[in-house]
């Protein structure tokens, strides 16, 4: 294999290098195409939703698809949208900034994103075969467990492959980070997106299987007569609900931990400061973590649990409020004082700042379990969620690819309609949430398909779907700036930002094996450290060698198919008994090509240090 | 950097298992994977701990367990772990027959492990009509038994995999981290077994 090999070829050849590549940088370009496929889908049924909602008793869709509706947005939204689009970002990145070549595992980061690819796919395979999954993304038994169609058989299907990929993706980025750091990359020199990274992959790590669980134990209830939440045989409904918050809540942690490690980026660079409180940063994103796993029963205040254990839910709830202060005050300290540059990265992020932080407070009102039982299952509750997903994670998505698009991409997006597009979303998401809060504190109920003219909710509603189509907007501002940069947009330096940390030391984009010398770390934000003594470089930290690279491999991509296949045949085995060939041929290329795997060695090959001296610097 | 695999008692590495970066890679790895399956098998324990009670009118586990049968299983299993230490230590040594030996006793006793398991629920299903259908107990027990069943599936299928892989061939620095991965793993269902002989078996009899 040649470095040279960078010289125009057919799109068949651009087809097959994606589908086999295990290169770190390219699984991320996947990730971001996969994730923001889903994300538009996941605004349509948005859409779809806030339409059927714009007036009193509207018949804009039936109630059964509204249904459909509502649980494939946040379905989609959560696990196929955002947490894909953040494993792109944490692995465009995250091997960069720890100056590594790869991740430890590049055949199993192939691998999970396969299986997030094909998951996500058959999940959206039942809008055509029958109907989509109807129970709410939290799939609550008993109605998940006796819902007619095969909609929660593709929920089931579809989210347990796709969360094996993300499993396999967590624990490829914890022994990246632990074994891979270069030279002088303590742990307490990493960049808080490495860290975020490292801590969010420990909650994936411990979070999904309880996720595994649950699905499985719905899969038996529905497939093979099981009675797990079968009351009449002695099972229990509420189990499903712990299983499954024992996993969701710190799932959202999962989802706001990295976005908290983009700000912690962006806001020093474009402030040309230190990022304050580094330390703090780091042990509060720890703790947030830890007491991710403490709080899941304050989704279930109304169960009836008990007073002792609501309260004790609900304290360890409000103790998150502290460290997530830390570092919004720590965001704020940074810019004191600092030179600040506002761009569309640095809009976002000053954006986020103020709106997150009403989603917190409104989860603090949620956590007061006495009031809650007021605010449960009403539209208070979809304010507060979207202001800390949307106002925190998508925010963050945003501030992130503005920031990195370079470093990905080797073009700069386009300033004038990032600017525009910032403030087209934040108007349209405060109009959209804001209102919400009312609205539910009025009484409107979450997940209803209609509600009752002058009862004073009209307006509010209103007013809700015109914010909607403004967020759509700039979604689609975002994608004509995409397609505008690729065609129009100005050649990114290795450099293009005054960066601090070891990703804007090499080139825009990077060479395939990322550092031909292993730089030497000599501090926090090591880049910005060389710059401060004069150098425009971090020293090499080995002589010019051999560099080991991994084979490219087709098998992920088999794997995953199996899979995919060997789904279909567990969710149609239930109508008639020949779907077991559909099992059987998909799990048997499935664990065939898991086997040919193990037997076939594979010791990758080596870029030869003359063909790298060759190479033009 | 050496592009050499092959090992002799000269060049031999104190440990083969973690001399190079992909066995290091390999061997946190499949600790962090143990951390998953921790919780995994944590959420199946806290589900049958549920359920435990709910027979809706079939057998409980007080009228079906067998303590003799399930000491023998215990046993196995546990000597199965003692027996893959050996295989490692011989892994250490570089004495790939000896650790082949090891870990061919190790498959035996699994697979005799799986044998009684299944004639236990083969038991309980003819001779008590207790199956995974009868009550919420019922689908609990199968399901936390069964699934580390099928871990020990498998272990036994990766074991003998690995073993008929490199008969011919022996140690390197290649193979060397995949007997040492597995043997993590072996342990770990074992300390789940433990679990298990005491929350089902002896809690279901006694308790």
């Amino acid at each position: 294999m040649s470095i040279a090999a960078a010289q125009k070829r057919g799109f068949g050849a651009f087809l097959w290098d994606y589908l086999t590549t295990v290169d770190h940088k390219k699984i991320a370009h996947l990730y971001l195409v996969g994730g923001g496929f889903f994300f538009i889908l996941g605004g349509l049924e948005a859409l779809f939703i806030r339409i059927q909602l714009i007036a009193p008793e509207n018949d804009f869709i039936s109630a059964g698809l509204y249904n459909e509706m509502f649980t494939m947005h946040g379905t989609t939204m959560i696990f196929l949208a955002a947490m894909p689009l953040l494993l792109g970002l944490m692995n465009a990145v995250m091997p960069l900034q720890i100056g590594a070549r790869d991740v430890a595992f590049p055949f199993l980061n192939s691998l999970g994103f396969w299986l997030f690819m094909f998951g996500g796919i058959l999940l959206n395979c039942s809008w055509f075969l029958g109907g989509a999954p109807d129970a709410g993304w939290t799939a609550y038994t008993p109605l998940s467990a006796v819902s007619p169609t095969h909609g929660v058989d593709f929920y089931v299907l579809g989210l347990q492959i796709s969360g094996a990929g993300t499993l396999m993706g967590g624990i490829n980025f914890l022994a990246t980070i632990v074994t891979m750091r270069a030279p002088g990359m303590t742990y307490m020199r990493m960049p808080l997106f490495t860290w975020t990274t490292f801590v969010t992959s420990t909650l994936i790590l411990f979070a999904f299987p309880a996720l595994t669980v649950g699905l499985f134990l719905l899969m038996f209830d529905r497939m093979f007569g099981s009675a797990f939440f079968d009351v009449a045989l002695g099972g229990n409904s509420i189990i499903w609900q712990h299983l499954f918050w024992i996993f969701a809540h710190p799932e959202v942690y999962i989802l706001i931990l990295p976005v908290f490690g983009v700000f912690s980026e962006v806001i020093p660079t474009f402030s040309k400061k230190r990022l304050f409180g580094y330390t703090s940063m780091v042990f509060a994103t720890m703790l947030i973590a830890f007491l991710g796993f403490m709080v899941w029963a304050h989704h279930m205040f109304t169960v009836g649990l008990g007073p002792v254990a609501n309260a004790i839910f609900a304290i360890a709830t409000m103790a998150i409020a502290v460290p997530t202060g830390i570092k919004i005050f720590n965001w704020l300290a940074t810019m004191w004082g600092g030179s600040i540059t506002i761009n569309s990265a640095m809009l976002w992020s000053l954006g986020f700042i103020p709106s997150f932080t009403i989603g917190g407070m409104t989860g603090i009102m949620l956590a007061s379990a006495v009031a809650d039982y007021q605010y449960h299952d009403s539209y208070f509750v979809v304010a507060h969620f979207h202001y800390v997903i949307v106002g925190g994670v998508v925010f963050g998505l945003f501030a992130g690819l503005h920031y990195w698009w370079p470093k990905m991409f080797g073009r700069i997006l386009n300033e004038k309609l990032g600017k525009i597009g910032f403030w087209l979303f934040f108007i349209g998401f405060h109009l959209t949430f804001f209102i919400q809060h009312f609205l539910g504190l009025m009484g409107m109920p979450r997940r209803y398909w209609v509600f009752l003219e002058d009862q004073g909710l009209d307006t509010g509603n209103l007013v809700s779907t015109i914010g909607t189509f403004l967020m759509a907007i700039s979604a689609t501002i975002f994608l004509i700036n995409i397609i505008y940069t690729s065609v129009k947009g100005e050649k990114a330096s290795a450099d293009p930002f005054d960066g601090r940390s070891l990703e804007w030391a090499i080139s825009s984009p990077p060479p395939y094996y990322n550092f031909k010398q292993l730089p030497l770390v000599r501090g926090l934000d090591p880049l910005w450290v060389e710059k401060m003594d004069g150098k425009d470089n971090l020293a090499p930290a080995e002589p010019l060698g051999d560099i080991h690279m991994p084979n490219s491999s087709i098998l992920p991509f088999i794997i995953s198919f199996g899979f995919f296949i060997a789904g279909f045949g567990f969710i149609y085995q239930t109508d008639h008994q020949a779907w077991n060939f559909a099992i059987f041929i998909g799990m048997g290329i499935a664990l065939g090509s898991m086997l040919m795997r193990s037997l076939k060695d594979d010791h990758g090959y080596h870029i030869s240090k003359a063909e790298l001296e060759r190479e033009a610097d | 950097m050496s592009h050499d695999h092959s090992l002799n008692p000269e060049t031999m590495p104190e440990d083969p298992a973690k001399a190079t970066l992909e066995g290091k890679n390999k061997f946190f790895g499949l600790w962090f994977f143990l951390g998953g399956e921790t919780v995994l098998f944590a959420s199946l324990f806290g589900t049958f701990l549920a359920l435990r009670n709910s027979t809706a009118g079939g057998p409980s586990g007080e009228d079906i367990f067998g303590l003799e049968l399930v000491f023998l299983m215990t046993m196995l299993l546990l000597t199965s772990s003692l027996t893959s230490v050996y295989a490692m230590y011989h892994m250490k040594n570089n004495d790939f027959k000896k650790m082949q030996l090891w870990l061919g006793i190790t498959a035996f006793l699994g697979i005799g492990f799986l044998g009684c398991e299944i004639y236990e629920f083969y038991h309980y299903i003819t001779d008590f009509g207790f199956t995974f259908r009868s009550s919420a107990f019922g689908s609990a027990f199968y399901t936390l038994v069964g699934f580390h069943g099928g871990h020990v599936v498998f272990g036994i299928s990766w074991l003998i995999a690995l073993m008929v892989r490199n008969a011919k061939r022996g140690l390197n620095l290649y193979n060397a981290p995949k007997f040492n991965t597995f043997s993590l793993y072996w342990h770990f269902i074992d300390v789940v077994w433990v679990f298990i002989f005491t929350v089902v078996y002896l809690m279901g009899k006694v308790g």
